[in-house]
């Protein structure tokens, strides 16, 4: 049923979200704070909304036609039965058989006018969501797994189908229902429907309050599947080490007892469910049958009639249904208001500004320098910049504190710090991955913050440390890089590909270029994957270049083909090179020593090792003097 | 880690028919889904785990039947009110009356109890079940060797744990009991129908043909419909993690609008194959209720002209109506049963196959003690005696050799990709079993420790140094459960990870899985290392272990091994030659031989490969 189910839903780890904005979804304060919740769904369901009312009054008509029936039957049993009049038993025949045929097919008819329709809103609102999330800042996809994000885009999104689908129409029609149900009860014989209505109101109360201890037991089942698959993810992520360790017996006890919990809270569920199934089907049956005991005693004495009696039975039977599903469709509107919710928390989350007017010279005009206009060749420059996470604590020291770093035009400047200097976040703010907190980044002297991003990020390649591959083709996955993909030509891939000394293990490939690799594909190794990041960073002959520690996971052999080659790009533009090891340092005309959030020192390779004690051990693993 | 959860369930179709995914490459029988199981495996399976709970299956069976009896016993009682009572009362007499009003109350009652201890018993049966089926695909996943595990792939292997066993406890709680309850109450309801009246009996019978068509039609055109569907939310969820996980690169390389558009078309492909689906569950429920409902329609028909005529009793009628209704109720609920067994069948079919397999590197049957470790020298011999090893699926990886590592010597292991290095480090660690010849410890075979006898003699360190969700002190303390604080912090400080971990928020104490916890891969490899100090084994194996650590990192570990290594037995494989440097002896390896074999000294100062890989990274240097 639900192929789409993307592993066990799991339960929002509570780390992570700072603080959940909207209504809680505790016990207790549900009731309008869901309403308000699934008001918000009114944009999507505008566009399809007369379907949805039309299918609706279609269903409450059909609904009712059932309640018909148990009529006929009773015109039938008290009319032509007791008549013994064959034609009239004919006509009450096809009667039944119109009523029938007519139900289903309304019923079809319904289902035939929402399927499509709500089946594009969730679609809709996936596609809504997929933009949003595209635009919306790294900052915002550090602090959310994709696991949390692809559980709103599927399961939450199928689940608020289904609310649109069944609750929604069925709170209304089996409401009518019973309504007019219990209306033709009571008009018939009132002592009889009096009788049958008795159990109804606790009926609802019980399964409302059930409903509610259900779920939060449904919810902690959820929470302990969630422990559970940390256990037997982590268990075989880890298998090395724990074969490496011989650890399987404290990784099963946790396992076991895990598991053993789970156990509990089912059982614990099964008899929450045993209790309320024993309830409904207790409750009504009795009623029927003080119903039926009262209404032989009125048959017997003529005051009811043997049709109203039957009529009776099947309109009770008829109407079960409807009031014990009043209780499951209000949780499923829960669990649709809570769904939507958390769509929204991810929607509600701003997109930033396109471009950032801060201390620029001109905000009313954000193309400031014509295009035509000669660009002074200044290269890259950061002045005074300042960064720090904007979830950072208030009293942490900033990433970046006041960093100062000029790359001359057609210079390849190497960027050198220890773990944790914050070279990968230095690299991420000039194509505004982040935002810098305070500072100037400047390209050819244009302010990075006054810039478009698309135009800005059209001027930058980069070449990130994780090497990210996409179930594309090669040539896909490569030509990404290009400025325009679709024009970039055969030659420029060859010549990114001969730069990152893929072409070999490429042609290697089954299918060459046209392979697909990524999730999907053939899996390539760590180098591979880096070398292909790094023909896509160079493929569209960017302006700026920024390569994240480009060679960290090929061998030594390799690493020199690769050297050789990239000199020849970086000849050609203004570089920042991300670099660990002394080879990659040797690419750059100078290397920049990033330290306590600042640049400490400039230079070429041999003065910096000549004066700073720290670059030298940087490069060499010397101990400073300072630290023995 | 979510991640991978989520993307596992359907690896599956794509690879083998989405056009051109990795085209040739030669097929590995363990790089699939439904791994190669004997036929009727998933039934055994089945049976297996049912079979300790056999009294319980019984008993829930009794109160099944049972409580079906009161609860179709109700009609019947109608029935008999209105032919019997009415009468009698006329007549006077109360007594049946009474018997109709004792009757249903006890049915309504016992209906319920029955249910209560129904749905607990089944419960109870149910979940047992999916115990032992979780503890035994967990136990078996842990028993496969590296080699299943490499090539099976953790996303696989998860969402066998994970989505297919929820697919099977869907089907156990929602399913199972609904579909024996609606199976027996059709039982009940023909055989009352028939006691009371043959043609009545027949005529219900006789419904149930075209009903029957219409699910095997559902059926069929259902599994492809949902086959499809599946596939195209796969496509879709691909594409979305895809682009979650690889957010900076997309951003930096504006491929917001043409991600747009790619993903519009998968989730519009999405959109019309679920609209076909839903509809296909519309079609079958209309038609379905439109069967029955001509069927109740016509059976009224024809007993009211029956009564009418004076060969049926009014109260019959009556009977039948009410009966007919609880007899056509559940079959819409019928299509959503038969779609979660469907899917439920798949997924017992793929653990059974996981659970078939057989583990490649077994426990000993009578393990054999390590002699004891002398006082002086902490590391012991290795041998490697008329060693060769074959993936099983074909296909040599390390031809024949021998090789003799003395105690207390350090061994580093250079080469390129592929050379085989780490799968000499896997025979090691008995991560592998080799295809011939024997690997010896101390004088015994690998094959001949028990497990925690090997890993106090072996331990291995990895270039993916996982974490596992606890603080970083839960982490070390893996290389040795019972190590008290002091011994953790002195591992950590030897190696030179102390400092980055007392400036973590809570210190030893932070939980590696919280914000502000975030720990870089060099670090997450110091704390490996520190895991592999604390165990204190007599031979140590660092696969690659450096490779994310910058170079004073990389100098801090090397002079801590320096101490640590001292007279223990150590294997070091690095594709950096810094790490040559603690060396006692250098193998050089190329496709799966080793090729040069000395003193670091003797080969740098020697013409062979190694002095040139060797001078080159001098260079580098200067």
């Amino acid at each position: 049923m639900s192929a789409i189910a993307a592993g066990p839903p799991r339960p929002d780890s509570p780390d992570s979200e700072p603080a959940v904005p909207g209504p809680a979804t505790g016990p207790g304060d549900t009731g309008r704070s869901a309403v308000r919740s699934l008001l918000r769904l009114w944009p999507y369901v505008r566009p399809v909304r007369a379907r949805l009312f039309t299918a609706a009054l279609v269903a409450i008509v059909a609904s009712c036609l059932g309640l018909v029936i148990p009529l006929i039957l009773k015109w039938l049993v008290d009319g032509p039965i007791a008549d013994r009049d064959a034609d009239g038993v004919w006509l009450g025949g096809a009667l039944l058989l119109t009523v029938g045929v007519l139900e289903a097919l309304l019923f079809g008819l319904r289902r035939w006018l929402v399927a499509r329709p709500l089946a594009g809103v969730e679609a809709a609102m996936r596609a809504d969501l997929f933009r949003h999330l595209q635009r919306l800042p790294i900052a915002f996809h550090d602090r959310w797994a994709s696991g949390q994000l692809l559980s709103r885009a599927t399961a939450d999104l199928q689940l608020l189908r289904l609310f649109l689908a069944f609750p929604l129409t069925f709170l209304l029609v089996n409401g009518t229902t019973i309504l007019v149900g219990f209306g033709v009860l009571l008009v018939q014989e009132w002592t009889l429907g009096l009788v049958l209505l008795l159990p109804v109101v606790p009926l609802v109360l019980l399964c409302s309050v059930f409903e509610a201890r259900y779920s939060r037991a449904a919810r902690r089942a959820q929470d302990q599947i969630g422990d559970l698959t940390t256990v037997v993810e982590e268990s075989v992520l880890g298998i090395r080490i724990i074969k490496g360790f011989g650890r399987h017996r404290s990784q099963a006890r946790a396992f076991r007892a895990l598991s053993h919990r789970l156990l509990g809270t089912e059982l614990h569920k099964a008899r929450l469910l045993a209790g309320i199934w024993a309830v409904i089907m207790t409750l009504p049956e009795l009623a029927i049958g003080a119903a039926l005991v009262l209404g032989t005693v009125q048959v017997a004495d003529g005051e009811l009639s043997a049709g109203t009696l039957v009529a009776f039975l099947t309109t009770a039977l008829a109407l079960r249904w409807p009031v014990e599903s009043i209780g499951f469709l209000l949780a499923m509107s829960n669990e649709a208001a809570t769904a939507t919710d958390r769509y929204f928390e991810v929607m509600d989350e701003p997109l930033p500004p396109d471009t950032l007017t801060r201390g620029g010279p001109a905000p009313s005009a954000p193309a400031a320098p014509a295009p035509a206009a000669p660009v002074p060749a200044d290269g890259l420059r950061f002045e005074r910049v300042v960064f720090r996470y904007p979830d950072a604590p208030p009293d942490a020291p900033p990433v970046l504190d006041g960093v100062d770093l000029h790359v001359r035009s057609g210079e390849t400047m190497a960027l050198v710090g220890a773990t944790g200097s914050g070279k990968t976040t230095l690299t991420a703010l000039i194509p505004r991955l982040h935002e810098a907190t305070s500072g100037r980044i400047t390209l050819d002297g244009r302010d990075v913050a006054a810039l478009p991003r698309d135009e800005l990020r059209s001027l930058i390649a980069v070449a990130f440390e994780e090497p990210t591959l996409f179930s594309a083709s090669v040539r896909e996955n490569v030509l990404m890089g290009a400025r325009s993909p679709e024009e970039a030509g055969q030659e420029e891939l060859a010549r990114a590909l001969r730069v990152a000394q893929a072409e070999e293990f490429v042609n290697a490939l089954p299918r060459g270029v046209e392979t697909q690799v990524g999730e999907q594909g053939l899996s390539l190794s760590g180098g591979q994957r880096q070398r292909l990041a790094l023909a896509r960073a160079v493929v569209g002959r960017p302006r700026f270049l920024v390569l994240d520690d480009p060679l960290s996971a090929l061998d030594v052999h390799t690493e020199a083909l690769v050297e050789a080659a990239l000199r020849e790009v970086l000849a050609e533009t203004t570089a920042l090179v991300v670099a660990h090891r002394p080879s990659t340092v040797l690419l750059a005309d100078r290397v920049a020593l990033l330290s306590r959030g600042r640049i400490t020192a400039v230079g070429t390779h041999h003065e910096l090792l000549a004066s700073s004690t720290e670059y030298r051990h940087l490069m060499s693993g010397e101990q400073r003097e300072e630290e023995r | 880690m979510t991640a991978t959860v989520a993307e596992s369930p359907f690896e599956e179709e794509e690879k083998r028919d989405g056009e051109g995914g990795g085209a040739a490459a030669p097929p590995d029988p363990f790089d699939r889904d439904v791994l190669p199981a004997p036929k009727g495996a998933s039934r055994r399976l089945l049976g297996s785990l049912l079979r300790p709970h056999r009294a319980r299956v019984a008993v829930a069976a009794v109160l099944l039947l049972l409580q079906q009896a009161a609860v179709q016993a109700g009609p019947l009682l109608v029935a008999y009110a209105i032919d019997r009572a009415v009468p009698a009362l006329r007549a006077g007499d109360h007594g049946p009356l009474t018997a109709v009003a004792a009757g249903y109350a006890l049915c309504a009652l016992s209906s319920g109890g029955l249910q209560y201890a129904f749905v607990r018993a089944a419960a109870r049966i149910n979940q047992s079940v999916l115990l032992e089926l979780r503890g035994r695909i967990h136990r078996h996943g842990q028993a496969l060797s590296v080699d299943f595990h490499d090539r099976y792939t953790s996303g696989r292997l998860i969402s066998r744990s994970t989505t297919d066993v929820e697919a099977l406890r869907e089907l156990l709680d929602e399913g199972l009991q609904e579909l024996l309850g609606v199976t027996l109450s059709v039982v009940y309801i023909c055989a009352t129908l028939f006691w009371l009246d043959i043609g009545l009996g027949g005529a219900a019978l006789l419904s149930f043909v075209p009903l029957f068509l219409l699910v095997q039609n559902f059926r069929r055109r259902s599994m492809r419909v949902y086959r499809k569907r599946s596939t195209a939310i796969a496509t879709v969820i691909v594409k979305f993690v895809e682009t979650m996980n690889g957010i900076r690169p997309v951003q930096a390389f504006r491929r917001e609008r043409s991600g747009d558009a790619e993903f519009g078309e998968l989730n519009d492909r999405h959109l019309k194959v679920n609209g076909d689906s839903i509809l296909e569950m519309a079609r079958y429920v209309v038609s379905s209720r439109l069967v029955a409902n001509i069927a109740v329609a016509v059976i009224v028909l024809w007993s009211a002209q029956r009564v009418a005529t004076g060969s049926l009793e009014l109260g019959v009628l009556a009977a039948a109506a009410l009966y007919l209704r609880r007899l056509y109720d559940p079959i819409d609920r019928l299509g959503m049963f038969l779609n979660s067994y469907q899917s439920a069948a798949a997924s017992l079919e793929k653990i059974a196959g996981l659970l078939a397999q057989v583990p490649s590197v077994p426990e000993p049957v009578r393990p054999r003690p390590l002699p004891e470790r002398s006082a002086d020298m902490p590391g012991r011999p290795v041998v490697f005696e008329g060693v060769s090893f074959a993936y099983r699926t074909g296909g040599e990886v390390l031809p024949r050799f021998d090789l003799e590592i003395p105690a207390g010597q350090t061994v580093a292991v250079v080469g390129a990709t592929g050379a085989g290095k780490s799968t000499l480090a896997k025979l090691l660690a008995r991560f592998y079993d080799p295809t011939e010849g024997r690997v010896l410890l101390d004088g015994t075979d690998l094959r001949d420790l028990a497990t925690p006898e090997l890993r106090r003699g072996v331990v291995m360190v990895t270039q993916e140094a996982f974490l596992f969700s606890g603080t970083v002190a839960e982490n070390i303390a893996i290389g040795r459960p019972d190590a008290s604080r002091e011994e953790i912090e002195r591992a950590a400080k030897a190696i030179g990870a102390h400092d980055f971990i007392t400036a973590l928020p809570d210190g030893y104490d932070t939980d590696v899985r919280k914000r502000g916890g975030r720990i870089s891969a060099g670090q997450r490899q110091l704390v490996a290392f520190a895991r592999a100090l604390l165990a204190d084994p007599a031979v140590l194996i660092l696969d690659e272990a450096t490779s994310s650590l910058d170079v004073p990192g990389e100098r801090a570990v090397q002079q801590a091994m320096d101490t640590v290594l001292r007279g223990r037995t150590a294997m070091v494989i690095a594709h950096r030659l810094s790490t040559v440097e603690i060396a006692d002896r250098v193998l050089v390896m190329d496709a799966g031989r080793i090729v040069e074999d000395g003193r670091p000294a003797d080969l740098i100062a020697g013409t062979g490969r190694f002095a040139g890989l060797h001078r080159a990274w001098r260079d580098s240097l200067a």
